[in-house]
């Protein structure tokens, strides 16, 4: 294999897209909390993103991508980019047609907006100092292994021949990487922390929609190249993954929309969520599906969704930005559809629908497993953390906001 | 006719405004405010240096009622406002001399 420019060239347009989506998890999340927490929110993101940068060039992407060590975990072979260079990256015994450093930051933008969309859960009483420490395990212990089973070469991409199936687990742009992990991590940590002051009684207000909308359109832009880009080529992989990206969103936008104005009035939030609930859910299928499973994908990601929304309201979960209904429930329905509607009509992969039950079985067990690993490992993560150095801040600290408490800062005079 | 004047916590507003309207006072003005009390504000200790934050966001409600709905209408605000920490607010009650309708020629004195 040789380079390709035209490769290249999309694969660096598609990380800077992806780039965008980590400061868009901030505004949107600054968007719904009240306005003493908008600049923490947004800082949230933008700490997330400068750590993880930092982490990823260091270990990280060793953790992923280094040599296979029984199925678990990268080694160590590109420890400080070591030996990731200007020549073609080679993934998983394949030479694919773009730099090792073109491959090698491409991935480490999915690596940061992961820990962006899990900041929901912390938001409005999280230690700024607890965080960092918090993301900075969280990447490598959670992030990183599920990273490495699935991308790297390790026990999920080669589970049908573990256990007398055929195939392995399919995630196109990281359904159960991203979202699965950081939707069901952000569920563990909220059952761990306390809740917010006066949460469920008083009122909390979004400071600012249209920030929040803002948020959501910088996401729906930059998911063009997270899952475009996920083609790793400039090719028609890449075109189909792009138009089954804003295909899913679209519909899941509108269902969400109707679904909420059935029961009240059709909130511009509500068509936000459910934009960015279809954008999650065709993540993993974004190279295996074609644009008419897409809109059944997006129809069926906005209404469960919605449901998880007004189930967590019920229970009285304080994860207000909703980081598990919309990314970690998004991330189950993609995934597990990703397994009936396959076809090889835009891949070599089938599902379902074309009779191939061993690929579902895979995707059933795939999920599982990303559940599971997020959630347990996260809540002990979680757990060790607030026992130890307290995740969240003093409750005049909370009560005068993050802004003013953490930063010194305030977004409105 | 009196006007109460009721200084309150901006995430107690729903509370304080819904019990209002349970016993029959609907008409009220809304103020946003900041301000400070004896406490002046809230003092933090952060990386070791003290930050005053002594100006906090309020909410100032105006109504005006008959003489003796007074007592009413403290008892509700506090029922509704209270949560017994420093910054639950104060009431103030003042004698109004006259209302006056805009949209018809009625006054009450």
């Amino acid at each position: 294999m040789v380079i390709s420019s035209g490769d290249t060239a999309w694969l660096l347009a598609s990380t800077a897209l992806v780039m965008l989506m980590t400061p868009g998890v901030g505004f949107f999340y600054g968007g719904l909390v009240r306005r003493k927490n908008l600049v923490s929110m947004i800082t949230l993101s933008f700490v997330a993103f400068a750590l993880v940068s930092l982490q990823w060039v260091l270990f990280g992407y060793s953790l992923v991508f280094g040599h296979d060590i029984g199925g678990l975990i990268g080694g160590l072979d590109f420890l400080g980019l070591s030996g990731v260079g200007q020549s073609p990256a080679v993934i998983v015994g394949t030479e694919l047609t773009v730099p090792s450093l073109a491959y090698m930051i491409f991935q480490l933008v999915f690596a940061t907006v992961t820990l962006a969309i899990v900041t929901s859960v912390f938001a409005e009483r999280v230690k700024l100092s607890s965080f960092i420490i918090f993301g900075l395990l969280w990447t490598t212990l959670v992030y990183d292994p599920l990273a490495h089973w699935v991308w790297g070469g390790g026990w999920l991409a080669n589970l049908g021949s573990l256990i007398g199936l055929t195939g392995g687990a399919l995630d196109f742009a990281g359904g159960t990487v991203v979202h699965i992990s950081a939707g069901f991590s952000a569920l563990a940590i909220a059952l761990v922390i306390r809740k917010r002051m006066g949460f469920g009684t008083d009122m909390m207000e979004p400071s600012n929609i249209p920030l929040a909308l803002l948020g959501a359109a910088l996401l729906w832009f930059g998911w063009f190249g997270f899952n475009a880009g996920s083609a790793i080529a400039a090719n028609g992989l890449a075109a189909n993954a792009f138009v089954v990206t804003n295909t899913a969103a679209a519909a899941a936008a509108l269902a969400w929309m109707l679904l909420s104005w059935w029961n009240g009035r059709p909130a511009s939030l509500g068509f936000a969520s459910g934009a960015i609930a279809g954008l999650v859910a065709i993540t993993p299928a974004a190279g295996y599906v074609d644009p008419l499973a897409a809109i059944i994908i997006g129809i069926v990601a906005g209404a469960v969704c919605y449901y998880a929304m007004i189930y967590r309201i019920k229970k009285g979960l304080d994860e207000s930005c909703d980081c598990w209904s919309v990314h970690g429930m998004g991330g189950v329905v993609g995934a597990l559809l990703t397994g009936v509607f396959a076809t090889t009509a835009v891949n070599n992969y089938s599902g379902l629908l074309a009779g191939n039950v061993d690929q579902f079985i895979i995707q059933v067990i795939a999920v599982l497993v990303s559940v599971s690993y997020a959630f347990i490992v996260t809540f002990v993560l979680a757990k060790v953390l607030d026992s130890t150095i307290g995740m969240t801040v003093k409750e005049e600290e909370e009560y005068v906001g993050l802004d003013i408490s953490q930063h010194g800062e305030r977004a409105y005079p | 006719m009196k006007m109460v004047q009721a200084i309150i916590r901006p995430e107690r507003l729903d509370a304080v405004k819904k019990a209002l309207e349970d016993q029959g006072f609907i008409a009220l003005t809304i103020i946003e405010s900041k301000g400070r009390g004896e406490q002046k504000g809230i003092t933090l200790e952060y990386r070791g240096k003290k930050v005053e934050v002594d100006m906090l966001p309020k909410i100032k409600i105006e109504v005006v009622v008959h003489d003796e709905d007074v007592e009413k209408i403290i008892s509700i605000v506090r029922g509704a406002g209270r949560t017994g920490k420093f910054g639950d607010g104060k009431i103030f009650v003042m004698p109004v001399e006259m209302m006056a309708k805009v949209r018809t020629d009625e006054v009450w004195t």
